[in-house]
């Protein structure tokens, strides 16, 4: 067996961490990307500056900030304590809700996209029918914005899987807890373990590829639902 | 919301005034909310904003809209256009894309207004819901969209996407139907292939329709009211015949004039039918009408010719005696046009102007006209 009990952790955790940030990302992005849609106020650009700063900033600089905001002294970390959930940095769900902020642009600006793509045509003409603002949200939008909600997840599942900077900085390096596969190399190659590394390497090169290939072809696939008259 | 019984004496009072960059639309008018009303204007005169600011699509400045006792808009009120009871069939169909055929008239049909007011006049009960399994059976047969129920709007051709378009607009139930020119965006064939199915909406279903337009066909096919737009202001409103024909003397492209007549006589033997207008009879060639039908029918003034006196040696069926009334220049130099009256009726003939002097035409003349041919409009 070319990988390890501890590597199998760290794949599993990784896993686990995307799967949860996918699935919160997706109900977070929807309204937000929605709003950006719609909204013609002077707030838009931003807003939307904000949600694509993960893109251009060094995660160690976003998970700085995290660490300070989530720290016993910053507003996150008051609020967690106030709450009673303890402290986050070096937890679960520390990381969680850093990688949120890390992988929000990746599902945000896909979802976007999708729901600008779909116009006002087709809005007004189910309105003219009866259908209500939440009417028209779920049964037009949602279903025409498809490919963007599925571009968008697989591209967060990908990115929070691939993310290392900021989970070095929030996260530490505690096993079945924040240990994940990015992390997990590190450590390989640090102790000079190289065949260890090559295979959960190749796992994450294997898998980078296949989430690549999933997107592309999907995306291929589905260039004609765009809203045609 | 809609439950009045008495709006089919009421009237839609309609006043907007929105501007763009270039371009300000400024009218009020009132619509009857019985049959057919079209707003007709070159593009650019405003039909379309007019349409939307009925359906609460577009905003205006100020506006005030009245339909059937209810208040749609005023200075203080708007009324969102999904709690309009308006259908709106677009240019450009709008069906929704990942919905099949079937899907797309459900998505109406589920969201159809419940009013008391039977929509369909000859369906008494109908299954669940406001409009049951029958009246969609029904429309779907009208429009005879069956064999396409399973298809995608990808799939269709643009007649087949309007005649699906028209199918669920009607489906909603609507107590006023709006139409942004749908026949617009098809060629010739596609709408000969639509318009029998707008006629019939006339005489099947019990609801007004506004009907934007810049052709004149259509409107003199389809229309019963004309309001004319031209650079966002009413430039005339009011009777379709008495509209076009003045409209006709203004565009002088197929110049002529529409009549109305009922056919009251079958002549089995040339196959020729009767037809009784105003002041007097015309043969025309029997296509199976029935008698007591009305006709509106379109002469043409290039179709008109004038004599002093009344010919019986020519192959020419309609001769009628008219009266000179006006006489006016046409657009070309050798040509003038001729307005005669027929008691009630007004005919324009164009003729050369060296006819005109020959015979020494003038006002007020008592001649007879030779209808050389007789367009059936519908």
């Amino acid at each position: 067996m070319p990988l390890s009990d501890a590597d199998l952790q760290t794949i599993l955790l990784t896993l686990r961490l995307a799967l949860t940030v996918t699935c919160i990302l997706l109900l977070v992005s929807t309204p937000i990307a929605w709003w950006l849609t719609k909204t013609k106020t002077f707030w838009k650009v931003p807003i939307s500056a904000l949600v694509a700063l993960p893109l251009v900033l060094p995660p160690t600089v976003l998970g700085f900030y995290f660490l300070l905001a989530m720290g016993p002294q910053g507003p996150i970390g008051q609020l967690t304590q106030f709450l009673g959930i303890g402290s986050l940095p070096f937890t679960f769900w520390g990381l969680v809700v850093a990688s949120i902020f890390y992988s929000l642009p990746f599902v945000v600006q896909p979802i976007q996209n999708a729901m600008e793509a779909i116009g006002e045509e087709p809005l007004e003409a189910a309105a003219t029918m009866g259908a209500g603002p939440i009417d028209r949200f779920f049964t037009i939008v949602l279903p025409l914005a498809k490919p963007g909600f599925i571009t968008g997840a697989i591209l967060g599942f990908a990115h929070t899987v691939g993310e290392f900077g900021v989970v070095l900085m929030i996260g530490g390096n505690i096993p079945g807890e924040t240990k994940v596969v990015s992390v997990q190399i590190y450590d390989h190659v640090e102790s000079l373990q190289y065949t260890q590394a090559h295979w959960l390497s190749a796992v994450m090169v294997a898998f980078a590829f296949f989430v690549l290939v999933v997107v592309y072809s999907f995306n291929r696939k589905n260039v004609g639902l765009r809203y045609k008259g | 919301m809609p439950s009045s019984n008495l709006y089919h004496n009421d009237k839609i009072f309609a006043q907007f005034e929105v501007g763009f960059d270039q371009f300000k639309l400024d009218v009020d008018i009132t619509i009857p909310s019985q049959g057919v009303t079209a707003i007709f204007g070159h593009s650019g005169s405003g039909k379309t904003t007019l349409l939307r600011c009925i359906a609460g699509l577009q905003k205006s400045e100020s506006g005030k809209l009245i339909v059937n006792n209810q208040i749609w808009q005023d200075n203080t009120r708007f009324l969102l256009p999904h709690l309009r009871p308006i259908a709106y069939v677009f240019q450009d169909a709008r069906l929704f894309p990942h919905l099949n055929v079937e899907e797309n008239l459900n998505f109406a049909l589920k969201r159809a207004r419940k009013r008391s007011a039977p929509f369909l006049l000859d369906i008494k009960s109908s299954g669940n819901g406001p409009l049951g399994k029958k009246s969609l059976d029904k429309i779907i047969a009208m429009f005879d969209i069956l064999s396409l129920l399973k298809r995608y709007p990808e799939n269709l051709s643009g007649g087949e996407k309007q005649r699906v378009a028209i199918a669920r607009a009607l489906l909603v139930n609507p107590e006023l139907l709006l139409m942004d020119e749908p026949l617009a965006s098809l060629d010739e064939k596609r709408k000969q292939e639509i318009i029998p199915f707008l006629e019939q909406l006339r005489y099947e279903f019990n609801i007004p329709i506004i009907y934007v337009s810049h052709s004149v066909t259509e409107v003199a096919r389809l229309a019963d009211n004309v309001i004319v737009l031209h650079e966002g202001a009413v430039d005339s409103q009011g009777d379709a015949t008495e509209i076009l024909n003045r409209q006709q003397h203004k565009l002088d492209a197929e110049l002529g004039v529409i009549i109305e007549g009922t056919v009251i006589e079958h002549d089995n033997k040339w196959n020729l039918a009767h037809v009784q207008f105003d002041t007097g009879k015309l043969f025309i060639t029997n296509y199976a009408y029935t008698l007591g039908q009305v006709l509106r029918l379109h002469i043409k003034a290039k179709d008109i010719s004038i004599t002093l006196s009344q010919h019986h040696d020519t192959s020419i069926l309609n001769i009628l005696p008219a009266k000179i009334i006006n006489i006016c220049d046409a657009s070309d130099s050798c040509s003038t046009l001729v307005e005669l009256s027929l008691g009630r009726t007004t005919l324009v003939a164009k003729i050369t102007k060296r006819s005109l002097v020959s015979l020494n035409l003038e006002k007020n003349k008592e001649v007879w006209v030779q209808i050389k041919s007789v367009a059936l409009v519908r």
